[in-house]
């Protein structure tokens, strides 16, 4: 299986590939069209800044090309947040694949800290696998913004508010969390997105 | 509920894993990668690896250590140690590092902290301070302890954050190696004024320590080492220990 991780400013590429490496997949990070349409698969990485995240995309053309893809696609962290419509961060227009805002987490006392930085569990909005299959585990987080609910949250995480944890809608997926951080539970999570009958 | 964080610390000389005991009388305990891949194994939730290293020729290997143990785990981990400049940190990211930490570079050069958040975000930015009781303060060193600084520990915290820095961790030279629990009154304080996650570091001895850092330290995550590396307290144990009096932690 080919998988085309798009290449942009946003940061630790590394653990991704290396992760996907780990799963027997062969990786290409690439910003080119034709590598981009190609792959079976594509991983739209990210831990940075949205507002030059969005500039790079922009001149790469990429902002156009991401929401055509029609294999299945699978945002994560600062991916995610690009797939929405907008982001408070840099005040931005996102890709607009999922139809939600992307916020920045307002502390609502002095126990909750910005970044929400570490381990938190995932509540799936409908049932199936993968509420079975990951329900209690406990996912890696890293962010300061956030993507409100909407009608494509597949799972919530609570911190400081509901928000969501993963999208999906029709082949495009979204982890706010870094699978590739997430120990074993995020290795089978990845597997799972790479092996789905689209 | 966002689980409390177990950080083993590995402190790296030459490719090499040491600790030190109140900061001097270094010991070797084992190879990185192997103890790295180990602790994620054993349910570490993150790693810190301190590169003692002296000099820039030695600090080469820790590029390709950095390298190695991101192809090796899956769980995020900081590299400290030696970061003065931007490039330095962009090294370390493009090798597989999730965070660094910054201690007597931002002390010298605070800039840098706002550089580094405005480059990677506040989510790369560790602000590491050593800091110990002096007259009734809390007085920040640098260089491993050894130096002297005109800054205190909460204002220095809080300047860090302001800067940009997404995580604080505080060690205390006071508790370090003395295995007699935490800074608790310090990190609680550090939990009041500040908005960013605290790590606390320096004293850990045995399991009640932990409960006591993360119930009345209020702390984010705990850092050890020698407990760990000896294997004094196991971090399952430790992790089923911390459940049962109701301190929420990510179990395997």
């Amino acid at each position: 299986m080919k998988i085309a991780i798009i290449k942009y400013n946003g940061g630790n590429i590394f653990s991704v590939q290396e992760t996907l490496k780990r799963l027997g997949t062969e990786t290409i990070v690439t910003d080119h069209y034709e590598q981009i349409c190609s792959a079976d698969r594509v991983i739209f990485p990210g831990v940075g800044q949205a507002k030059s995240a969005m500039d790079y995309l922009r001149e790469h053309q990429l902002d156009k090309i991401i929401p055509q893809l029609q294999q299945p696609v699978l945002g994560i962290c600062l991916g995610l947040q690009l797939m929405c419509q907008h982001s408070e961060e840099g005040d931005i227009k996102g890709l607009g694949i999922f139809d939600t805002h992307v916020k920045r987490f307002i502390p609502q006392d002095s126990e909750t800290k910005v970044p929400h930085m570490g381990w938190n569990q995932l509540n799936f909005s409908n049932d199936g696998v993968w509420k079975t299959q990951f329900e209690q585990e406990y996912l890696y987080f890293v962010h300061s913004y956030y993507a409100e609910l909407c009608n494509s949250t597949f799972a919530s995480c609570h911190y400081a508010n509901n928000f969501s944890a993963m999208l999906k809608k029709e082949n495009f997926w979204a982890m706010q969390f870094h699978p590739e951080k997430s120990g074993k539970v995020g290795s089978i999570m990845l597997n799972q997105f790479l092996n789905q009958t689209p | 509920m966002l689980a409390k964080r177990i950080i083993p610390c590995l402190d790296i000389k030459d490719g090499q894993t040491v600790k030190g005991i109140h900061f001097e009388g270094i010991k070797a305990v084992g190879d990185p990668v192997e103890l790295a891949k180990w602790y994620s194994e054993e349910g570490a939730d993150e790693l810190v690896l301190l590169d003692i290293t002296a000099t820039q020729e030695a600090r080469k290997t820790t590029k390709e250590l950095v390298k190695r143990i991101a192809s090796e785990i899956n769980i995020p981990f900081t590299i400290g140690g030696g970061i003065s400049t931007v490039e330095d940190a962009a090294i370390l990211l493009a090798h597989g590092a999730d965070k660094v930490s910054i201690n007597s570079s931002a002390i010298k050069n605070p800039g840098l902290i706002n550089l580094l958040a405005t480059r990677f975000g506040s989510q790369f930015v560790v602000v590491a301070i050593d800091a110990r009781q002096e007259n009734g303060q809390w007085a920040v060193k640098s260089a491993g302890g050894r130096i002297d600084t005109d800054k205190e520990l909460f204002s220095w915290a809080k300047e860090a954050e302001e800067r940009g820095a997404g995580e604080i961790l505080f060690t205390s030279m006071d508790h370090d190696g003395t295995k007699g629990g935490f800074a608790n009154e310090a990190l609680r304080r550090l939990h009041d004024i500040l908005t960013i996650p605290v790590i606390a570091s320096g004293g850990a001895g045995c399991q009640e320590d932990f409960v006591d850092t993360f119930v009345e330290g209020k702390a984010d995550a705990a850092l050890a080492a020698s407990i760990f590396h000896y294997k004094e307290v196991a971090i399952p144990d430790l992790k089923s220990y911390l459940k049962q009096n109701n301190v929420p932690v990510r179990t395997l």
